[in-house]
């Protein structure tokens, strides 16, 4: 079911201002791939970019190619909605519908989309919360709010969320930054889990982090305030390292970026 | 080290500050002195004294904390005083009004009054009662309830979620000046379009028609607020999840928005239930039950309440008084059951 995702000359742009420039990068199947990188490098708009999300904010736009299993999505013809129901998104903060309960959260992708079995939707809910690893904690309160839960538990809903609609690619931005230790690693084991079953890509501020889950890195940087964001080097996460072939990839990693 | 941290240093971090009893002791103080004062001096009344009390213990504290506490926690103590002194002045009338209202309109009111009309009973007698405009008020305002509440919400929605910025400012700026428009306006409008132009009779639906011109605006500009102070990440969210654009608005934006919505809806009756000025235009009044508002005169409480205030009988003026009551327990309830729906709604289900 997963399936590969390939830009072509990638850039973004806010307005007249381009964010992200020129990105070549091939994501792979049932693979974990980490975007690093300082600050206002672009990796979270270059992720947005892949499910047509960088074209919700007012005036951002792209250029180049993005192909999923071959197919452009920004092709003529192409359902902005369809793409996003087949690559997914965890964003940063945790963002639970305030007026849904749980289930409602996590059946929201599939009865806003049209499922209206009650006995679909319940394998659904509990499928996906047992995915997210989140069954156990909220089986009991299935009708209450999701404001009620813990930041981790909120980010564990928005991954059952995001996951109960089936996606193929599975995009996730600073999933953790907002969670405790803890937390943290919850998300992390069960990042391990879904590898055998989506496509992942994470974006992160934590090098530790890139180094534990992901099986391939991309290192992107900016020349300086203003610059756009460009990719550095990508490879295996091993070989990023502990042996960089870029110098700049080198220095950030053992934190000399300057 | 500089001079700086050693000051600071040398502040410590205990001052000294009046006792918790201060301001109470103050205060009884002040109205004490107060008290001296209108008796050695030419200044009476009950409104005064309250002014005067109240600027002599502000005085007193501010005076007092200035000279224990030092600068900052003097000018603390005079805002907070200040706040708290405009929010009784607020209070204040408001309290006045509901509580008049009450005293003179209790005598009037009951069951009988509020399920009664006018058709037999005259100016000169007791009795009677406002059951008629009730029915023609409510009337009235739910069918301009149910021509500008969807129009506005859907105004709204499409000047926060779709509209191109010019379009959205030009819209918010007609808006903008409809909420300007006084009540005659509207009524006059409706008068000479749908009754002189259209010749379409006097009716309860077009003082409804007039009502809603009123209604309009408020509902738009409530709404838009509203729904512009929904998160942009739940929206994201539910695109992210492949739901498009219009379901995210229906089933996300707007139950997220919808207490603030229904405030706002709120707030559009409470303005227009007690119009009197373009109802009286284009509806006329009665003294009798007319349950259809598509044809003849028909009453409201805004006319029923002009017309027994204006009248020299005192039977009429208490009817009034009671038709004012019944005014404001209406939209009373209407609030409180409109906040109770919306935090139905809002709980979780299943």
């Amino acid at each position: 079911m997963a399936k590969r995702i390939e830009t072509i000359g990638l850039s973004c742009f806010y307005g007249n201002t381009k964010a992200v420039d020129d990105v070549s990068l091939v994501i792979e199947p049932k693979s974990v791939t980490a975007f690093i990188g300082p600050s206002g490098c672009g990796k979270s708009t270059f992720l947005r970019s892949l499910n047509r999300m960088h074209e919700v904010i007012p005036n951002a736009s792209i250029q180049g190619k993005v192909l999923l299993d071959d197919e452009d999505i920004y092709g003529p013809g192409i359902d902005a909605a369809a793409v996003r129901r087949t690559i997914g998104m965890v964003f940063q903060k945790p963002n639970p519908f305030p007026t849904m309960s749980i289930f409602d959260n996590v059946a929201a992708g599939l009865k806003l989309n049209g499922v209206r079995k009650k006995s679909e939707l319940d394998d659904a809910v509990e499928r996906s919360l047992r995915g997210a690893n989140l069954w156990e904690e909220v089986k009991d309160r299935l009708g209450k709010s999701g404001s009620g839960l813990s930041g981790g538990q909120q980010q564990r809903l928005c991954i059952a969320r995001a996951i109960a609609v089936e996606p193929q690619v599975l995009l996730m931005d600073e999933p953790c930054s907002a969670l405790d230790p803890i937390s943290t690693l919850a998300i992390e084991d069960l990042i391990a889990q879904l590898k055998d079953r989506f496509t992942i890509v994470i974006v992160t501020h934590n090098m530790q982090q890139a180094a534990r889950v992901s099986d391939v890195t991309a290192f992107f940087t900016l020349q300086g305030p203003g610059q756009p964001g460009h990719l550095v080097e990508v490879d295996a996460t091993q070989k990023i390292f502990t042996n960089p072939t870029q110098k700049r990839t080198e220095d950030y990693i053992t934190g000399r970026f300057g | 080290m500089s001079s700086a941290t050693t000051v600071l240093r040398n502040q410590g971090i205990r001052q000294a500050s009046l006792p918790v009893w201060a301001p109470a002791a103050t205060t009884v103080g002040a109205v004490l002195v107060t008290l001296l004062l209108f008796a050695t001096t030419g200044f009476q009344g009950d409104a005064d004294f309250l002014v005067v009390a109240v600027v002599i213990s502000v005085l007193a504290v501010s005076g007092l904390s200035w000279v224990v506490e030092g600068r900052r926690r003097a000018i603390d103590r005079i805002a907070t005083n200040l706040a708290l002194v405009c929010l009784m002045l607020t209070l204040i009338p408001l309290g006045f009004v509901v509580g008049y209202v009450i005293k003179r309109g209790h005598t009037a009111f009951g069951w009988s009054f509020l399920t009664h009309d006018l058709s037999t009973t005259g100016p000169l007698q007791a009795g009677g009662g406002v059951g008629h405009a009730i029915l023609g008020t409510l009337e009235q305002v739910l069918i301009a309830s149910i021509f500008s509440v969807p129009i506005g919400i859907m105004v709204a929605i499409y000047i926060t979620e779709y509209g191109g910025r010019r379009l959205t400012t030009a819209v918010r700026f007609l808006v903008d000046v409809m909420t300007g428009i006084p009540s005659i306006v509207a009524g006059l409008f409706v008068l000479s379009f749908w009754i002189f132009v259209l010749h379409q009779g006097f009716s309860g639906f077009a003082g409804a028609l007039a009502l809603a011109i009123i209604e309009l605006p408020i509902i738009v500009r409530t709404s838009e607020e509203m729904i512009k102070l929904v998160p942009a990440s739940l929206r994201e969210a539910s695109y992210a999840l492949g739901i498009p654009k219009w379901r995210t608005t229906l089933r996300v934006v707007l139950p997220t928005a919808s207490t603030g919505i229904t405030t706002g809806v709120m707030l559009a009756i409470a303005r227009v239930i007690g119009e009197t000025a373009p109802v009286l235009l284009v509806v006329g009044s009665s003294n009798y039950f007319h349950n259809n508002p598509f044809q003849g005169s028909q009453a409201s409480i805004g006319a029923y309440i002009f017309q027994n205030a204006t009248s020299p009988s005192n039977f009429s003026v208490q009817r009034a008084w009671a038709a004012a009551l019944t005014l404001i327990l209406i939209v009373l309830v209407l609030y409180v059951a409109a906040r109770l729906l919306t935090r139905r709604n809002n709980l979780a289900r299943r």
